[in-house]
């Protein structure tokens, strides 16, 4: 039987979705505009900010408007306070694809401290757990969410490779080299910081599916639930 | 311990098998409540814990209800003492046509004869504040209950209810006529009764049973198809049909 409330709920999926495609997209840019040191590009990721927001607030607002004129239950409560807390981590994520803008904009004007091999593979990380933990969402798929969590060590692997070749083959042999390593190290802390959001999506998501709180206790998700 | 437990309870009316080998624990000082569609015997249950469907023609009963460890469907089983021990409250309000006083002491005049006059006055004061209506009727004791409002007449029926001293108080839809702050009321009042009593409410108000209660059921064609703390019934029901009910699914 087909509810009044369950079109509103698929526009509710709908918007989380063109939520998640704009933050995967601002994270794309920021880093196309690090590669390329395209500063048109950076400043585009950093004025669309503003239309994320937007679309944060106006989910917000359809979540509590949904709670306050139907008192869902069971899982249609889960599927609106999950994506309730979705919406946030993504415009979380939108907001640190404008950290990575702004970084650029500092070094855009100097030349490159070293070809990006890393960094790219980084993001491509962190952009396929954002595409992951979305679908996940929009499907309710735990197994992609459990993919999302298992990822997380890679990126986190990337990461120290990252900071252990800034600092000890740059910083350390030449000082001169700190105001530009200084920038990709924060560039690659933020990204690292987005596949942290991606896994917070996943937990939501398994909660929303099994109604299982596995945040905070990853001995749940090792004894197979 | 649980201080009502139901096991394999079967109930028949005529041949219409309308409750379906129920197993369940009632505590004490808790709200229970019980959801279900209309004809699932959410009603019939309640009214089996005091027997009231005693009362009508062709009911046949098989298995135990536990209160205190005694059966209470036990041929021996003492209704007067029952019924004083597991109180109703019923979806319309039902006060006798007698003075709010007259009402009150009701019960207590048939259980204990011979009472004095400042023993009653006593028992109306208690009961009335219980309900939190002493100071609104202190002062016309005398007038016939049925001026009262609806929310009022709830309220003394829990008052003369409580004037005889149970332990168990079903309540049957208790808020089903009442306005939504009406409503409000008597939920607080049920919050504020449950430390004295086992209290167990049916009702068709989802909500309802999500805000007043501490443990929940969802019974389905005179089964009971789940049984958990409200919290979790409502947010995870492990069941389906649960499931499909509480979302509106259901149908």
């Amino acid at each position: 039987m087909e509810r009044h409330v369950d079109q509103e709920l698929k526009e509710l999926n709908k918007d989380i979705l063109k939520i998640g495609a704009l933050a995967e997209e601002a994270i794309y840019k920021s880093v196309e505009a690090l590669k390329n040191r395209d500063k048109e590009m950076a400043r585009n990721v950093i004025n669309n900010d503003t239309n994320i927001d937007k679309l944060e607030l106006a989910v917000d607002e359809k979540c509590i408007d949904l709670m306050a004129r139907y008192q869902p239950m069971a899982r249609d409560l889960r599927f609106i306070t999950t994506g309730m807390k979705i919406n946030s981590e993504l415009e979380r994520i939108a907001d640190i694809a404008v950290d990575i803008a702004q970084r650029t904009l500092e070094i855009a004007d100097k030349p490159l401290l070293k070809p990006l091999v890393d960094i790219p593979k980084l993001t491509a990380v962190a952009q396929s757990m954002v595409k992951m933990s979305i679908d996940a969402f929009v499907q309710g798929d735990i197994t992609l969410a459990k993919k999302v969590l298992s990822s997380d060590s890679e990126a986190d692997k990337l990461r120290n490779e990252i900071q252990k070749e800034l600092i000890e083959d740059y910083m350390v042999k030449d000082g001169t080299t700190a105001p530009r390593a200084v920038q990709l190290l924060l560039i690659a802390r933020f990204l690292e910081r987005i596949c942290d959001h991606t896994t917070n999506i996943a937990e939501d998501v398994i909660y929303m599916v099994q109604a299982e709180v596995v945040r905070h206790h990853p001995e749940r998700l090792k004894n197979g639930k | 311990m649980a201080k009502i437990t139901t096991k394999n309870l079967n109930l028949w009316y005529g041949t219409f098998h309308a409750l379906k080998n129920i197993n369940s624990n009632f505590e004490a000082n808790r709200i229970t409540a019980i959801i279900g569609p209309s004809g699932c015997g959410k009603s019939t249950l309640l009214r089996v814990l005091n027997r009231m469907n005693d009362l009508i023609e062709g009911v046949r009963t098989q298995g135990e209800v536990l209160i205190d460890d005694t059966n209470i469907l036990n041929s021996h089983a003492d209704l007067v003492v029952l019924r004083k021990k597991v109180g109703m409250v019923f979806q319309r309000p039902n006060p006798f046509p007698l003075s709010i006083y007259e009402n009150i002491v009701f019960g207590e005049k048939i259980h204990a004869e011979g009472i004095t006059r400042d023993r009653l006055d006593e028992i109306v004061e208690k009961s009335l504040r219980d309900v939190l209506l002493w100071d609104e009727l202190k002062d016309r004791l005398n007038t016939p209950a049925l001026r009262l409002s609806l929310e009022q007449k709830q309220r003394l029926c829990i008052a003369r209810l409580i004037a005889v001293k149970p332990d168990v108080l079903l309540m049957d839809e208790p808020c089903s006529t009442l306005d939504p702050q009406a409503t409000a009321r008597v939920e607080e009042l049920m919050r504020e009764l449950k430390n004295r009593y086992t209290i167990i409410v049916v009702t068709h108000n989802m909500q309802q049973a999500a805000r007043v209660s501490d443990d929940a059921g969802f019974m389905l064609l005179g089964e009971l198809i789940e049984f958990d703390k409200t919290q979790e019934l409502f947010t995870a029901p492990h069941d389906k049909r649960t499931e499909d009910y509480i979302t509106g699914r259901y149908g």
